[in-house]
C-alpha cells in the first residue's frame, strides 16, 4: 500500500515538475525579444506587428482589477451565506441551501459569460449609462456569482466541522448565539475559511471564459468600473489559436501563463505566512 | 520473449497499414473559419456524388491551415487572406510548394447598431475611428454619442484583412488599445447588435439582420459592389494545395470552381467567381 501511494505521489510530482519546466522553457525565450521591464511596465500590446510590442502592464492590471473587484463583491456575501447555512438556518432550510450551493458551484462558466454578454451588458448600458456593457464591473459581477457557491459551501463545511464542545463551552459561559459564532466558532474554523477564500481568489484569477465574454477585452489600464479590461487569461485564449508555433508571440503568451502561475504562487505564500504568524489560527 | 516480439511486430504492422489506408483515401481540409461554411457544404455535396471520396473538414483559422499544409497534415488549406512570405518560407523549408486557388469573393462590412442613423463612412473615417482619432458619432454625421470601437482578436483572418486594408495603408497605423475585442464572429455580432454606439466589422457571409451594414466610400457591400471593384473592402477567399493537386483533391477543386460549387458559395452569402465579369 505504501509503495502504491509513493508511486502515485511521485508520478504526480513529476508531472507537475514537467508542466513547470515546459511553461518556463516556452515562456522565457520572449525575454530575448523584449526586456523584462518593458513586458511588465509597458502598456503597448501589439504582438502581431512588425516589430511586435509585448507590453503586458494593461493585461496584468486587467487580471488584478477583475480579481480584486470580484472578491470584494463576492467574499463578504459568500462568508455571510456560509455562516447562515451552517449556524442560523433551520435544519431543513440548511439541507436545501446546501444542495443549491453545491449544484450552483458546478455551473459552467460559459453560461455566466453568456448571461453577462446578453443580459447584464445591455442592462448596464441602459441603467448605468456605460459606454459599453462589456466591462470590468460586468465581468467581476459574473465572476462573483461563480465564486459565491463554492466559497460559501466550503465555509459552511469549515464551520460545521468545529467541535460541538467548543460551542457548548461558550454557551455554558453565558455567551449568546451571535457571540459564540463570531468569537468562538468563526476563529476556530478560520483555517478552513481562509482556504475557501483562497480557492475563490484563485478561481477569479484563472477564470477565462467569463472574462473573455464579458470583460470587453480592451488592453488599457482601467480607471472606471465601467472601463473594459483585458485580463491575461482572455488574452491567451483569444490569441493562442493562430499564433505560429515557436514565434515570439507564442513565447509571449506562455510568459503570460507563467505570470499567472507566479501570481497564484505569491498568493499561496502570503496566505501561508499569515497562517504561520498566527493571524489566522 | 518470443511472444512479446511477435505481438509488437503485429502491432507495428497494424499501425502501418492503418496509416497507409488513411493516407490513400483521406483528404484533410483545414484553415479559415470564413471559408468553412461553404467549404463544408461543398465537401458534403461532392462526397454525395463521389461515394469513394473521403474528406474531413475543420476550421481552425487561416494561419493554422497554412501550418497544417506545411506539416502535411492537411492537403487543402482554406484561407481568408493570401499566404504571407513567412508562411511560404515555412512551407518551402518543409518541401511543400503552396498553390493558390481562388474559390470565392468576400466583402468585409463595417457594422453598427440598427438604430444608428449613419449610413456610410469613408475609408479615411474608418481608419480614424479605429485609431482613436474620431471618438464621437456626431463627427461623422451621427448622434452626439461616444463611439465604442469593437475589433477582432489577432488570430482572426478578418482582423488581418482589416489591418491591411483599412489601418495599415503605408503608415502602420495601429488600432487603438481602447478597442474592445470580440473573440469570434458571433461575439462580434452580439456586441454590436446590443450596443447603440458600437461599430465593428464582419465578413459578409456572417452579417445578418441584427445589425446594420455600412457603405464604404459610397459603395454598398453587395456582390455588385465587390465584383465591380467599387466596394473597397473586398477580398478573395482561397484554397491552397501542396503543389499542383492530383486525384481527389484536383477533382474537388474543379468541383468547387464549377457552376455547382459556385452556387454553394452564393447560397452561403458570399460572391461567386461566376459573377466576377458581369
Amino acid at each position: 500500500m505504501r509503495r502504491v501511494v509513493f508511486a502515485a505521489a511521485s508520478a504526480g510530482i513529476l508531472i507537475m515538475a514537467f508542466i513547470l519546466i515546459f511553461l518556463a522553457a516556452n515562456g522565457l525565450p520572449v525575454l530575448r525579444e523584449a526586456p523584462l521591464e518593458q513586458i511588465l511596465f509597458s502598456t503597448e500590446w501589439y504582438p502581431t506587428e512588425e516589430p511586435p510590442a509585448f507590453g503586458m502592464a494593461a493585461l496584468i492590471a486587467g487580471t488584478l482589477s477583475v480579481t480584486l473587484l470580484s472578491c470584494l463583491l463576492a467574499v463578504p456575501a459568500a462568508l455571510a451565506l456560509g455562516v447562515f447555512t451552517s449556524e442560523a438556518a433551520p435544519r431543513r432550510a440548511r439541507d436545501f441551501f446546501k444542495l443549491m450551493l453545491e449544484l450552483l458551484s458546478f455551473l459552467p462558466s460559459i453560461v455566466l459569460g453568456f448571461i453577462g454578454m446578453t443580459v447584464v451588458a445591455p442592462w448596464m448600458q441602459e441603467s448605468l449609462g456605460a459606454a459599453s456593457g462589456l466591462n470590468l464591473l460586468n465581468a467581476s459581477l459574473m465572476l462573483g456569482f461563480l465564486m459565491i457557491p463554492q466559497v460559501a459551501s466550503l465555509t459552511d463545511e469549515a464551520l460545521a466541522s468545529v467541535p460541538r464542545d467548543l460551542r457548548d463551552a461558550s454557551y455554558a459561559l453565558g455567551a449568546t448565539r451571535t457571540e459564540t459564532v463570531l468569537k468562538v466558532v468563526f476563529p476556530a474554523a478560520a483555517r478552513g475559511i481562509s482556504a475557501a477564500v483562497l480557492l475563490g481568489v484563485m478561481r477569479a484569477l484563472g477564470e477565462t471564459m467569463v472574462v473573455l465574454m464579458a470583460a470587453g477585452g480592451a488592453a488599457v489600464l482601467p480607471s472606471l468600473l465601467t472601463d473594459p479590461v483585458r485580463p491575461l487569461t482572455s488574452t491567451i485564449a483569444a490569441e493562442m489559436g493562430e499564433t505560429p508555433f515557436g514565434s515570439a508571440h507564442y513565447h509571449a503568451l506562455f510568459f503570460a501563463g507563467l505570470l499567472l502561475l507566479l501570481m497564484t504562487l505569491a498568493l499561496n505564500i502570503v496566505s501561508m505566512r499569515l497562517e504561520r504568524k498566527g493571524m489566522v489560527k | 520473449m518470443e511472444m512479446k516480439k511477435m505481438a509488437m511486430a503485429a502491432m507495428a504492422a497494424a499501425a502501418i497499414s492503418v496509416a497507409s489506408i488513411a493516407s490513400a483515401g483521406q483528404v484533410v481540409m483545414d484553415g479559415s473559419t470564413t471559408v468553412l461554411p461553404f467549404g463544408q457544404a461543398a465537401v458534403e455535396r461532392y462526397m454525395k456524388q463521389h461515394s469513394g471520396a473521403k474528406f474531413s473538414v475543420s476550421g481552425t483559422g487561416t494561419g493554422n491551415g497554412f501550418k497544417s499544409l506545411a506539416e502535411g497534415s492537411a492537403q487543402i488549406a482554406n484561407a481568408s487572406r493570401f499566404i504571407k512570405d513567412s508562411e511560404v518560407q515555412n512551407c518551402l523549408a518543409k518541401k511543400v510548394y503552396p498553390v493558390p486557388f481562388a474559390v470565392a469573393l468576400d466583402c468585409i462590412v463595417p457594422i453598427v447598431h440598427k438604430d444608428n442613423p449613419v449610413k456610410g463612412l469613408t475609408l479615411a473615417q474608418l481608419k480614424n475611428i479605429y485609431s482613436g482619432g474620431i471618438t464621437n458619432w456626431k463627427e461623422v454625421g451621427g448622434k452626439d454619442a461616444p463611439i465604442v470601437v469593437v475589433g477582432r482578436d489577432t488570430s482572426s483572418g478578418t482582423y488581418g484583412t482589416w489591418q491591411e486594408m483599412v489601418m495599415d495603408r503605408g503608415d502602420k497605423t495601429r488600432v487603438t488599445p481602447k478597442a474592445q475585442i470580440a473573440s469570434s464572429s458571433g461575439a462580434m455580432l452580439a456586441s454590436v447588435s446590443e450596443n447603440k454606439n458600437a461599430i465593428g466589422y464582419e465578413g459578409m457571409g456572417y452579417v445578418n439582420k441584427s445589425v446594420k451594414g455600412l457603405a464604404v466610400d459610397g459603395a454598398a457591400a453587395t456582390s455588385a459592389g465587390a465584383r465591380s471593384g467599387k466596394y473597397p473592402l473586398s477580398r478573395f477567399l482561397y484554397m491552397f494545395t501542396n503543389g499542383w493537386p492530383q486525384d481527389d483533391v484536383l477533382d474537388f477543386l474543379l468541383f468547387m470552381q464549377s457552376d455547382e460549387g459556385q452556387r454553394i458559395v452564393n447560397a452561403s452569402g458570399f460572391v461567386s467567381l461566376r459573377e466576377l465579369g458581369k
